[in-house]
């Protein structure tokens, strides 16, 4: 492949796969896609579970509790995960004009990575958690997980070391700070003592309200660092480069990284208001919340402006629709974040289904679109091929647009009902409403919800046949040009 | 060592942090904002993604 020379685009083939590393990001890209796949699905199933609990079938390994770990496992650490290590590996490269500092080590994240993913949902399946949630994988997973993330952040670390370029462009040090802040909640939130060193089961090192504390410094963290910083890094370089004009301001993107590093470690204890901890936790965690809304938007509106001058690329152009949408989710997403980590909003919605309601505006309409457009952006660079189908990618938009839509609204209603049905009194100073009441008047919101999970699974899996036809023609035309050169 | 009982009470950490963390982002602010030719070069940083073809 070395040998074979071919102009795509100005660009030639051979010196930039010379240049860059660009195979384990296709293997990372083909993984998302497929992660992506079965984590919704799962998803769509469990909401339907919830909805019509008779699809439970008396299995123990798919009951909801069970299928619950495997789903979050998949899409946060499978799609989302691996949509990550392959944009990071790619922008990484670009951006420092430098090749990925060794190719086994990233071969060894790759596959190191996928085995973790299987382990975790084959482990969930069999009934094995620790319990701790978007950590449920039990110990020896957990060393598994430390291992792949050292060897990722030496590869990181090693390839901004040995950049050509001498700035480190703003998207890395949003990579960056998802890298070591990834390693330190793990470390920290998986601290234990496993009963023997032939048992999956393991002891918490914390206890009481020292453990719900630490769990929700590590949970929302992962929503913070995981899920918001990493995926900022991409939209730091895919949003430019789609929209063929640089950022809006950099000077602004360097103080939203600042700001949003320093404020979302306080924020986490706003999880558990109204509970054991100490009220100032609460009151402290609510207030860097509230404070996190300047650096979010200050983001959203960095990135929104980035295509000044150049919206009509939104009529004509279903990536950058994806990239634009996917902000104004995160804009969306971060005010509501903020509101509800108020003592007296948190009041209603906490325990109700407005919480998944806002976790899911934040990771189908953010997390899941933005690395849809970043995808869409890469294919064809990573193939050498234009996609397969722009009108696929439109339709793709759409299902996930109005799917997003059916899912929020859905799990708004519902939670809000049942946040007011589990405080209403009557006459008598007696609970109006009995929990079951709740659950009924749930139900066809429930149902809504899995519509809506639908619409978007079905634009995930056009994806994947987009994807699939692109990287066939992408692959038959290379050897086309390349066979004339080895004969 | 007596003195560093003095970190263990609330009333004083919380306001010296509040001091350290202030001076910072008005670090990060005057560093951001303070210096046109320093603002021209930090801006030029913008267009690595548009070089790296």
């Amino acid at each position: 492949m070395a040998t074979a020379s071919v102009a795509t685009s100005g660009v030639n083939v051979s010196a930039v796969s010379e240049q860059y590393n660009y195979d384990v990001i296709r293997k990372f890209t083909i993984m998302t896609l497929v992660w992506g796949a079965i984590g919704m699905f799962v998803g769509v199933y469990i909401a339907s579970e919830l909805a019509y609990p008779f699809l439970n079938f008396d299995i123990p390994y798919i009951t909801f509790g069970r299928l619950r770990p495997v789903h979050t496992g998949a899409v946060i650490f499978g799609f989302g995960g691996s949509a990550l290590f392959a944009t990071s590996y790619y922008v990484v490269q670009r951006t420092c004009q430098a090749r990925l500092f060794s190719d086994g080590m990233a071969s060894f994240t790759f596959w190191g990575w996928q085995a973790i993913i299987v382990c975790a949902a084959l482990g969930n399946v069999l009934g094995y958690s620790q319990g701790r949630e978007y950590a449920e994988m039990e110990w020896p997973i957990d060393l598994m997980i430390e291992v792949v993330w050292v060897t990722y952040l030496i590869i990181f670390v090693g390839t901004l070391m040995k950049r050509k370029q001498p700035h480190i462009y703003v998207a890395n040090w949003f990579y960056l700070a998802f890298i070591l802040a990834t390693a330190l909640l793990h470390t920290f939130n998986n601290l234990a003592v496993p009963i023997s060193l032939f048992s999956m089961k393991s002891y918490s090192l914390f206890s009481g309200a020292q453990d719900a504390m630490t769990q929700w410094w590590y949970g929302h963290n992962a929503v913070g660092f995981f899920l918001t910083a990493a995926f900022l890094g991409m939209m730091y370089y895919f949003v430019p480069k789609q929209a063929g004009r640089p950022v809006y301001s950099y000077r602004l993107s360097v103080l939203h990284f600042w700001a949003i590093i320093f404020l979302y470690m306080w924020a986490g204890a706003h999880h558990l208001h109204w509970t054991a901890i100490p009220d100032w936790t609460s009151t402290l965690a609510a207030t860097f919340s509230i404070m996190l809304l300047l650096p979010s938007w200050g983001g959203m509106i960095n990135g929104i402006l980035t295509l000044s001058g150049a919206w009509d690329k939104l009529r004509t152009d279903p990536v950058m629709r994806f990239l634009i949408v996917a902000l104004s989710f995160y804009g969306m997403s971060t005010f509501e974040g903020p509101m509800m980590s108020l003592k007296d909003v948190n009041a209603l919605s906490h325990y109700t289904d407005w919480t998944i309601g806002h976790v899911h505006s934040g990771a189908l309409g953010w997390v899941a679109m933005i690395s849809f457009g970043s995808l869409y952006h890469l294919a064809p660079r990573l193939w050498n091929t234009p996609m397969y189908s722009q009108k696929l990618i439109n339709v793709h938009f759409w299902l996930a647009t109005i799917g997003i839509l059916l899912y929020i609204v859905a799990m708004w209603i519902s939670g809000i009902m049942q946040g007011l049905m589990w405080r209403a009194f009557d006459d008598f100073g007696n609970l109006q409403y009995s929990f079951v009441e709740s659950v009924a008047a749930a139900h066809p919101f429930y149902v809504m919800r899995a519509l809506g999970g639908a619409f978007f699974l079905s634009g995930m899996l056009l994806m994947c046949y987009n994807m699939y036809k692109t990287i066939r023609k992408g692959s038959t035309e290379q050897q086309v040009e390349i066979s004339p050169v080895a004969a | 060592m007596e003195w560093l009982m003095w970190f263990t009470k609330f009333e004083n950490t919380k306001p010296v942090s509040l001091v350290i963390f202030f001076v910072l982002f008005c670090g990060v602010m005057i560093y951001l904002y303070g210096s046109r030719s320093r603002g021209e070069k930090l801006e030029n940083f913008k267009n690595i993604p548009l070089q790296d073809d």
